[in-house]
């Protein structure tokens, strides 16, 4: 196992440096990295986050995987190259120091934490920790209106913490293991406020199953910058934000995030967005 | 089944059915009344339209949902099933030593796993393996659940195995010595194949348990079934999603206990120790 | 040795920064609970299952044959998503209370299928003369029951009904997917702040069901013996 390892990370550099992505496969590492036709370049995304990284059937959806796929067309990859792969956030780090992905979309902020361990280009869209809540709710404006208030979020998340410790100490705090579930909650009414970054709770109200039910604040209290997870030392950070910059340029960028945001009362920061990716690359 | 195979009372006589019968009509209709509230709850809040439940009618979501994460399910609980029966073999047999080092050891391994929940060992894998980078990231779930599965099921296999030599008669091993065997031999040739044919149906009892408790990976993002679900379902419908997930667990569980009863029955002339934990049912009204 | 010290000295830190204790007594009051209730309700279901009445009859077996195939993770998942989210069946006004007293529910409604059997099981150890004699002397089904099937199946039960209780006291952990802050989900939440004392954090974590369980074995296997009915 150890010595397929070597072998695969050795095999990856080599790749790298050819501009060329690990063709080895990421259960057994005994396909060889064919360098040429037919390789694929491996994404990780979120699978259970519509509107940003979203498995429908065999299709993959959302702003993530749009960026991800005008990036990797920008790289040479045809769509039938592109290969999507769950990337959980307890994984990321892992999978792209083993190999396993050649780049991450996931909604990966970029922190001088993460980049002692990876790289990142981008970024590619600066989101905000917001609160989503019901479409009639006048009373909830901000995360200092939540004292009293049912709040939810997923389990590990930063927001409600944050929201406790820092704006309303009398906030009820509740983790489920996805939003789906704090959604419907929601809708029920025992939930008052869904908390994480604003473009996540956009498009989640996004789906059609919530339609024109619920609606993001739009009092961001955090800045997370998007990046494009890489494997340390890489060396496609710049190719990939040149694909970003012209993604913007051209106008695919804010109707990648117009379409997957639709018909939701929702505003991205303007003076964040569009960003200027090119500060992180290494 | 009309004929009364309870001694616990009398066949009813005129008055006695007509009471029976009032009292059916009654559970039925308290039944109904409960059904009804939570169908009507659901209703209210949308939950029973039609088009949350069609799509796990098609064929997508079968194809590239439903069957893949039945596939995960059956992955990890077969390879846990194989794994713990190797453990329980194993540790059971060691329990059984002559050496006493040797069953000691045995034996707190065992009570120790047997005691410390699965969630518990499964999470703790699950961020272990992550650390040492032993396996590859998207298989660590996969391995913390086997493992997990595999120490717990592994300690109940063993104390199958050896309370399955203890059941035996004395005489089943008393004849192998004899005839000249050694301890081990007469374990080996005369105790251990009875005592794994009376423990099958017991064994099959805890496959379910570990099919059942494969579930618990979805905690730690192994995309077994109810993960596989939990995802679909993460774009609205995860109330359906996760009724369809419980009906199939039901199903394939139900169908696996079915054949652990057929087993027991089957067995029972096959080997001198016992294959149901409690004496066949007397007092039991078979339903 | 000094790395020794320093080890155990993060580990000190980690234990002061996390309430392990607390967590653990969340355990023990949702292993008592769902104790009390799951033995209540199993009961119950054992009555059904051997009572006169076949549609009793029925709905018990179908009770158990539901509860005891389906994964516990779901049916918690069902009474936070159902229960409290749809139905809006509150048991308390207090937030975080009602996930409490759900998952108290959902250990309860899973378990009481185990405790039902393993009630069977000890109205199979009663010999068939004493369900004959009672109704020799007149007693009808429910007073049969309660005077002389029951008192006599409980003793005989008492071995499976301790597995029973070992069992639902590690099932407890499961109460993590019901939003209750327990010994799982801490262990997790330590683990992921203070990863440099993995093997220690998690070895506390399994002591304490040791040493929670093993003394219940040991309690129950000193009560089947000293309580089983000589025959």
């Amino acid at each position: 196992m150890r010595k397929t390892r070597f072998a695969m990370a050795a095999m990856g550099a080599i790749a790298a440096l050819t501009l060329s992505a690990c063709g080895g496969d990421g259960g057994n590492g005994g396909e060889t990295a064919g360098s040429g036709e037919g390789e694929t370049l491996r994404v990780g995304i979120k699978y259970d986050q519509p509107g940003l990284g979203f498995k429908d059937g065999n299709e993959f959806t959302g702003f993530d995987v749009d960026v991800a796929k005008y990036v990797a067309n920008e790289l040479g990859y045809t769509e039938d190259q592109i290969e999507f792969v769950e990337s959980p956030s307890a994984n990321r780090e892992n999978m792209l120091a083993n190999g396993q992905v050649d780049m991450i979309f996931a909604t990966y902020s970029i922190t001088d934490e993460r980049k002692e361990t990876v790289d990142f280009a981008g970024p590619y869209f600066v989101a905000g920790q917001d609160l989503l809540v019901r479409a009639e709710d006048t009373e909830i404006q901000g995360p200092d209106d939540l004292n009293g208030k049912n709040l939810c979020s997923v389990t590990g998340s930063t927001s409600a913490q944050r929201i406790k410790e820092e704006h309303a100490e009398e906030v009820n705090l509740l983790e489920r293991p996805g939003y789906a579930e704090c959604v419907t909650a929601m809708q029920s009414g025992q939930i008052d406020a869904v908390t994480t970054d604003d473009i996540i709770l956009a498009g989640l109200a996004a789906q059609e199953n919530f339609a024109g039910q619920f609606k993001v604040v739009g009092n961001p209290f955090s800045e997370e910058r998007y990046g494009v997870g890489l494997p340390k030392g890489t060396d496609l950070c710049a190719d990939i934000n040149a694909a970003i910059n012209k993604m913007v340029e051209e106008g695919a960028w804010e109707e990648a995030l117009a379409a997957n945001t639709e018909g939701v009362d929702y505003k991205f920061n303007e003076e964040l967005n569009p960003p200027t990716p090119g500060d992180s690359c290494a | 089944m009309k004929i009364q195979q309870s001694v616990l009372f009398d066949a009813p006589g005129p008055k006695a059915q007509r009471r029976i019968l009032a009292t059916n009509v009654l559970g039925i209709i308290l039944f109904l009344g409960a059904a009804a509230f939570v169908l009507k709850g659901l209703n209210d809040q949308g939950q029973l339209e039609s088009e949350l439940w069609t799509p796990f009618l098609t064929a997508d979501v079968w194809q590239f949902t439903i069957l893949p994460g039945l596939m995960n399910t059956f992955k990890a609980a077969a390879a846990a099933i194989v794994t713990s029966v190797l453990f329980g073999l194993l540790f059971g047999v060691g329990r059984l030593a002559a050496n006493r080092a040797v069953r000691w050891i045995c034996g707190i391994i065992v009570e120790f796993f047997r005691a410390v929940p699965v969630l518990l060992m499964m999470i703790f894998f699950w961020l272990l393996l992550g650390r040492l980078q032993i396996v590859e990231p998207a298989d660590t779930p996969f391995f913390a659940v086997v493992l997990a599965l595999t120490l717990y099921n592994g300690s109940v296999i063993a104390e199958l195995v050896r309370s399955g030599v203890y059941g035996l008669p004395k005489g089943q091993r008393e004849a192998g010595m004899a005839i000249g065997m050694t301890r081990g031999q007469s374990l080996r040739s005369i105790e251990l194949p009875q005592a794994l044919v009376a423990m099958l149906p017991s064994l099959i009892s805890q496959f379910v348990v570990i099919l059942k408790d494969s579930a618990l990976g979805s905690i730690i993002t192994y995309s077994e079934l109810l993960r596989a679900m939990q995802i679909y379902g993460s774009a609205g419908p995860i109330l359906q999603a996760l009724t369809v997930a419980a009906v199939l667990f039901i199903i394939i569980n139900f169908a696996l206990s079915w054949v652990a009863q057929k087993l027991s029955g089957l067995l029972s002339s096959r080997t001198s120790g016992k294959t149901r934990p409690a004496s066949a049912p007397t007092l039991v009204a078979k339903v | 040795m000094d790395s020794l010290t320093e080890y155990f000295q993060s580990y000190l830190t980690a234990l002061e920064t996390y309430n392990v204790v607390g967590a653990l007594w969340v355990n023990i009051q949702l292993t008592f609970w769902s104790a009390l209730c799951s033995l209540v309700l199993g009961t119950v279901l054992a009555l059904m299952r051997i009572s006169p009445v076949p549609s009793f009859r029925w709905a018990g077996t179908a009770y158990v044959n539901i509860f005891r195939n389906t994964p516990l993770t779901i049916i918690m998942v069902f009474c936070i998503l159902v229960a409290i989210f749809q139905l809006q069946l509150n048991l308390s006004s207090d937030f975080n209370f009602n996930f409490f007293l759900w998952a108290i529910v959902g250990l309860s409604v899973y378990h009481a299928a185990f405790v039902c059997e393993s009630i069977r099981s000890g109205v199979n150890t009663v010999p068939l003369g004493q369900a004959e004699a009672a109704r020799a002397i007149g007693l009808s089904f429910l007073p049969a029951a309660r005077l002389v099937i029951l008192p006599q199946a409980f003793r005989g039960a008492v071995a499976p009904l301790g597995n029973t209780l070992i069992a639902l006291t590690k099932n407890t952990t499961v109460a993590t997917v019901a939003s209750v802050p327990e010994a799982a989900g801490l262990m997790k939440t330590m683990i992921e702040f203070r990863p440099d004392v993995i093997m220690a954090i998690f070895a506390t974590f399994a002591l304490g069901f040791v040493i929670i369980v093993i003394p219940i074995g040991l309690v129950t296997t000193w009560l089947s013996n000293k309580l089983a009915v000589a025959r």
